[in-house]
Parts: C-alpha cells; sequence; structure tokens
C-alpha cells in the first residue's frame, strides 16, 4: 500500500512535481512565509517516477489564484496544480509559463536602473526554450537563464 | 505619445523615414533655409552625465527649428538627484517643457523617465545601454557617406563591450544586409547577448586581415569611465591604433567613422585623409536630431 508523505488537506492548493530542493523558492514567489496565516505542508525529495526525486507543498485554507501559481512556472515549469475541496480534486492543471513578470526576478546588472533607489519593480519578459526559461530585463535588455538564482 | 528610447522602438520603414526627414533639414542645419516648425516649444536637455558633441547638437537642432532649450547640467541634475529620485525629477521637469533629451548612468534610466514623463522622452545615452540618436546619425552617414545602408563591410573597432554606440548601432545593423567584422581585445568583446542579435551576420577579425575589404571602419574610444579596474583599462588602452599606413591599404570609397571623442585611437595624421569622416558625421548629428525632434513633438 502507498504510504502518503504528508497528509490530505480539507481545502487549499496542492503544488506537485516541483523540482526536488525548490519548495522554499515555491513559497518565496507565492510570497508565503511566517508571517502570512496559512498552514503548509512540504515534502522534500520524494520519490518520483517521471522526476526521480521532487518535492511538494500544500497550502491549506487557500485557493491561490492561477496567475500567481503561473509564476511558479519560472522555476517549475512541469509543476502541477490541484486545488482541493473537500478531500477531493476541485481542479488540476499545469503551470504555464507567463509572458511578463514584475517585482519576482532581480537583474543581476548592477547598472541597471531597477537595482537603484527608485520607486521601480523589476520587469522582466519570459521565453521557455525547450527546457530552459529565459528572462529578459525589461530596463536594460540583460537576459538571465536559471532563474530560480535571480528570486528577489 | 513618442518617445525615443531603444533603437528596437523603430522598424525599419521608420528609420528610413528619419534618415530621410534629416536630408530635408540639411540645409536648415547648415543656415542655408530658415524652417521654424518648433517655435514656441521647449527641449530640456536633462543631462546626468558629462556630454558635449550630443547635448550641443541637440541644442542647435532645437533653435535651428525655432525652439527654446532648458539645460540642466551634470552638475545641477546630480545635486537635484541627492535629494529627490529620478522619477520625481522627470515628473516636475516634463511639466515644463514639451520634450525631455536624457543622458543616464545607470542602464535602462531613459525607458524608465519615459515611463514617469507626460512628454516625450529621447535617450541620449543610458550607461553602456543604449544610444538611439547616436546611431540615426551613424546610419545617416553611412547612407551619405556610402550611397546605401546595405551591402556593406562594415568593421566595429574598439571597445565592444562597454560601447553604448556600438551596442545601438548593432540593432540597427541587423535590419540591414551587411556583413559585420568585429575587431576588439578579447576583454572587450561583444557581449553574448548582442552577438545573438547579429544571428550569425558577424565574425571576430583581425584588423590586419580585414582592412582592404572593409567598406566602414567604425573606430570606438576605449572609455576609461566603464572600467573598474583602473589596471585592466591600461592594459587595453592603445592595444589598437589607426594610423596612415594602415588607412592606405583601404580600398576606394572606403570611409573611417569614430563618434568622438577620440584619445589616440586614431592618429591624428588621419584627419586630413580622404577617408576620414568623424567630422562630418559629427555634423550630421544636427538634421538627424532635427528630425527626431521634429518626429516626437509634431
Amino acid at each position: 500500500m502507498k504510504e502518503l508523505v504528508i497528509s490530505k488537506i480539507r481545502e487549499g492548493t496542492v503544488i506537485d512535481h516541483i523540482p526536488a530542493g525548490r519548495a522554499i523558492l515555491v513559497l518565496k514567489i507565492l510570497g508565503i512565509n511566517e508571517k502570512t496565516k496559512e498552514t503548509v505542508s512540504m515534502a522534500l525529495n520524494v520519490t518520483s517516477k517521471k522526476m526521480g526525486k521532487k518535492d511538494i507543498v500544500k497550502v491549506e485554507g487557500l485557493f491561490i489564484k492561477e496567475e500567481e501559481l503561473n509564476k511558479i512556472a519560472l522555476i517549475a515549469p512541469n509543476a502541477t496544480i490541484n486545488l482541493i475541496k473537500d478531500y477531493e480534486i476541485e481542479k488540476k492543471f499545469k503551470v504555464k509559463l507567463p509572458e511578463v513578470v514584475r517585482g519576482i526576478l532581480r537583474c543581476p546588472n548592477r547598472m541597471c536602473i531597477s537595482n537603484s533607489r527608485e520607486p521601480i519593480s523589476s520587469i522582466f519578459y519570459v521565453r521557455a526554450e525547450g527546457d530552459e526559461v529565459f528572462a529578459k530585463c525589461h530596463y536594460c535588455g540583460r537576459k538571465i537563464k536559471d532563474l530560480s538564482q535571480y528570486l528577489l | 505619445m513618442k518617445h525615443l528610447i531603444s533603437i528596437d522602438d523603430l522598424s525599419k520603414d521608420e528609420i528610413i523615414g528619419i534618415l530621410d526627414k534629416a536630408e530635408d533639414f540639411e540645409d536648415v542645419a547648415l543656415g542655408l533655409r530658415s524652417c521654424k516648425i518648433l517655435e514656441g516649444k521647449i527641449l530640456a536637455n536633462l543631462f546626468f552625465e558629462p556630454s558635449t558633441r550630443t547635448r550641443i547638437s541637440f541644442e542647435t537642432a532645437m533653435k535651428r527649428l525655432g525652439g527654446e532649450v532648458v539645460n540642466v547640467s551634470a552638475q545641477e541634475a546630480s545635486s537635484m538627484a541627492k535629494g529627490e529620485t529620478l522619477a520625481d525629477t522627470v515628473r516636475v521637469i516634463s511639466n515644463y517643457c514639451d520634450a525631455i533629451v536624457i543622458r543616464h548612468f545607470l542602464e535602462g534610466a531613459a525607458r524608465f523617465a519615459a515611463e514617469n514623463s507626460s512628454v516625450p522622452v529621447i535617450n541620449a545615452g543610458d550607461g553602456a545601454g543604449q544610444h538611439p540618436t547616436q546611431t540615426l546619425l551613424d546610419l545617416y552617414t553611412i547612407r551619405k557617406e556610402c550611397r546605401r545602408l546595405e551591402g556593406l563591410t562594415i568593421a566595429l573597432v574598439g571597445d565592444l563591450k562597454y560601447s553604448r554606440t556600438i551596442h545601438s548601432l548593432i540593432k540597427a545593423l541587423k535590419l540591414f544586409k551587411n556583413k559585420i567584422y568585429l575587431v576588439s581585445p578579447e576583454i572587450l568583446a561583444l557581449p553574448e547577448e548582442f552577438l545573438e542579435e547579429l544571428d550569425g551576420n558577424a565574425e571576430k577579425a583581425k584588423l590586419e586581415d580585414i582592412i582592404e575589404s572593409v567598406d566602414v571602419l567604425y573606430v570606438t574610444r576605449i572609455q576609461k569611465e566603464r572600467f573598474l579596474d583602473e589596471e585592466e583599462y591600461r592594459r587595453v588602452a592603445g592595444s589598437y591604433r589607426i594610423t596612415p599606413e594602415i588607412v592606405s591599404r583601404m580600398k576606394d570609397g572606403a570611409i573611417i567613422l569614430h563618434p568622438l571623442p577620440r584619445v589616440d585611437e586614431i592618429d591624428v595624421r588621419v584627419d586630413s585623409m580622404r577617408q576620414a569622416r568623424y567630422f562630418k558625421q559629427a555634423f550630421y548629428g544636427v538634421p538627424v536630431r532635427m528630425a527626431i525632434l521634429s518626429e516626437v513633438m509634431l
């Protein structure tokens, strides 16, 4: 019999197929931390047929908006989302890479205006090439890959 | 509202339209014809970095077209910036004028300024980023002096890493079919993202191998202010120099351009040779900027 790593949630959002080691980054992208009220459980390094190892995040009592969830695709392009109601999956979908992200990524160019003291949010244009995700800074044009390094 | 922030903002047809318009303004730039189409308009020159040619040619262009100019010098701009953000400075100044020309040391500053301005913003150089008005005058010079913009062999020489002039020019050259050679010390090679933009139409070369085949030799200064490490600057400065001997190997009709100022990368003895067109290039900045100003303000 299959053993559950973390218990089922009654209501909320389950994020599955996160590359191993990136669960914390997923929470960071969603802005969930010790100051927010949601109960979060995480399973790290779970054995996966498809991925070898993966992470899973469960956020109780919160239906995260699809637009927010799609930001996860920056670091977990194959993540799947299950919206749970009364212990049942109400909706299941794969994250979709957003075309533009604001205030999520940091430009590595220290001479970019987005890193100055101006009232400014970083803006990046995102695209996938094969399995790799790239982003281009709206302000200075710098291109970045391996986006997990550049999360704000 | 029209801004000019990056050469990418313009299509090939729009670029050609500006060059054609500049051609019409050439006699006005020379003072041979009066044309006061910008009478009653005010241009604010907002320079956070020093500039001579760009600022003065914008000022001349505006005045030739009957407009007024308010200059905010590097010193005034930086003292303003001490207590105020660029966003606020631009919000205030855009209430005083009909267009802003901005030069700033941070990349993307002009785009950010445009987002906070109620009038058109023209980028006159943002750090190592873009310098689109220089590019338009470079294209204008090539078209005037070579009588075409396509089918040329163009060598870009010098600081290809930090030169915003080069970065802008490369974006424009990809719209026209030319062979491009990149000549630079390895440490100042063109950044990967610009190389990608050229899509295989450019190759790295040594000056001595290609000098006889080029139509345009575009030389840039190694910019001391872009180096964090002075030792690194000293190592590469003077690593290339265009002398009369080199120029004498160039083919008939070939030209030498330089965005100026030069330090010692072009020997002064080259100035009197027929290939030297960099001072003419500097003059062309006026009709081209007249075309740009009329484009954004009318």
